[in-house]
């Protein structure tokens, strides 16, 4: 891309972005006038899905699934409960399920309609989650998707699509690397990637962090 | 509503492209229409089917070329409209023009923590029974409403096979006009890629989705 579109480009999206920022002011200083909302309890909002809940969570529900056979068998039974034994719990995860890829079996979770996410296990969503090119194509071509991510997964193996059309939030557990025989729970966790537990990517490999 | 949202399936929208060390929100815009959709809640009084509604409740070409934080913001305020909570004339002077309407509760920064934390379970006791068993095969209805639904185009008239029995959870189709929660029992449905999308789709792919027994029948 040249500079000039580059520049280009950005200006267009600073002016439409502006336009909604006006409007977004706009509203929050009417909410807050009439008294409906407080602005200090949106700064606490925001602050929470910033800086406390993300996918650090759920990568500590995985290495402890990889490393305690007596939580995995709990986490598999009846999730929402055993993430709620690490403090994980709440809006957008009220009912969650475990999904366990093997390597037979690789599950992968989408939103079809809109952008349903378990939130207190990896924060919000991406962009990309959320955008129509995931949308569409995650239930018609998941190997394509996948592609995109540029993780291939061996022929056979079969692909599991879970589209979260009700109130269920699906949290991929993915297999434990080879090579992590004795790591700690915490070092485990350094190797759970967002995507993994999505099932758009894989685990990092021992390899991967000690570079 | 056959909208913009229902994308399963859809062509033409490219490819996936992950952003690497994406932040949370991308402008500080998005924070504060993420924030005042998550606080209004509570005065506002809808509900999530309601709010998913305002969101996909457009013109899909509109739907498509809105980001994702436009989208709730314009859902947030169709709510607020919808209630005469605010006007869009208050919204273009950018202050309150009338005086508030009594609402029942405002989200306080003591209660943030606790209402996070609580969210909204959507499972209800139930005196009724599951119609379906699993392994049951079923047919996803071929129904059209105008309205909410949560059953996606991909799958009406197909063939699936029931593989769990989640509970009886709050029903979207009724909850998202007003006329109340009117639990249904939930299922995972399972398809095969081909019974999905023909001869060409990927033999090695299944999908499922969560279905409401309203949308499912014998098959």
């Amino acid at each position: 891309m040249s500079g000039h579109d580059h520049d280009h480009h950005h200006d267009h999206d600073h002016s439409e972005l502006s336009e909604t920022q006006l409007r977004v002011r706009a509203l929050e200083s009417v909410l807050t006038e009439k008294g409906y909302v407080d602005p200090a309890a949106l700064d606490l909002l925001i602050e929470t899905y910033e800086k406390k809940v993300g996918p650090r969570n759920g990568a500590r529900v995985v290495a402890k699934a990889w490393a305690d056979p007596a939580y995995r068998a709990r986490l598999f039974k009846d999730a929402t409960p055993a993430i709620a034994e690490l403090g994980y719990a709440g809006r957008q995860g009220e009912h969650i399920v475990a999904l366990e890829n093997t390597a037979k079996l690789h599950n992968m979770v989408v939103c079809t309609l809109c952008s349903c996410y378990p939130w207190p296990v990896l924060g919000l969503p991406p962009v990309w989650y959320k955008s129509a090119p995931y949308r569409s194509r995650a239930v018609t071509d998941p190997r394509g998707v996948l592609a995109d991510f540029g993780v291939t997964l061996p022929k056979g193996i079969e692909i599991r699509v879970w589209d979260s059309t009700a109130e269920i939030r699906y949290l991929v557990v993915p297999m434990r690397p080879a090579g992590t025989e004795g790591w700690s729970e915490d070092k485990l966790a350094e190797l759970v990637t967002r995507d993994s537990m999505i099932g758009t990517g894989l685990p990092k490999s021992p390899q991967d962090i000690s570079k | 509503m056959n909208g913009g949202q229902d994308l399963g399936g859809a062509h033409g929208h490219g490819p996936v492209r992950p952003e690497p060390n994406e932040p949370v929100f991308h402008a500080d815009w998005e924070k504060r229409a993420f924030a005042l959709t998550l606080a209004m809640g509570m005065p506002g009084g809808w509900n999530i089917d309601m709010s998913r509604f305002a969101r996909e409740n457009r013109p899909p070409g509109e739907y498509l070329s809105m980001s994702y934080y436009q989208i709730w913001l314009a859902g947030l305020i169709t709510l607020l409209e919808q209630r005469e909570l605010v006007t869009e004339r208050e919204i273009d002077a950018g202050h309150a023009l009338a005086p508030p309407k009594p609402v029942k509760r405002i989200l306080s920064p003591g209660d943030v923590a606790e209402v996070l934390y609580r969210g909204g379970p959507t499972e209800r006791q139930t005196n009724t029974s599951a119609a379906f068993k699993v392994g049951a095969k079923v047919r996803a209805k071929n129904i059209n409403p105008i309205s909410h639904t949560r059953l996606p185009r991909y799958v009406r008239g197909h063939i699936g096979t029931i593989e769990r029995v989640i509970g009886c959870h709050v029903f979207p189709d009724s909850n998202s006009t007003g006329a109340g929660e009117n639990p249904q029992w939930l299922y995972t449905v399972r398809f095969d890629g081909r019974e999905l999308w023909g001869a060409d789709g990927d033999a090695t792919v299944k999908v499922s989705v969560d279905a409401w027994e309203p949308y499912l029948e014998p098959a």
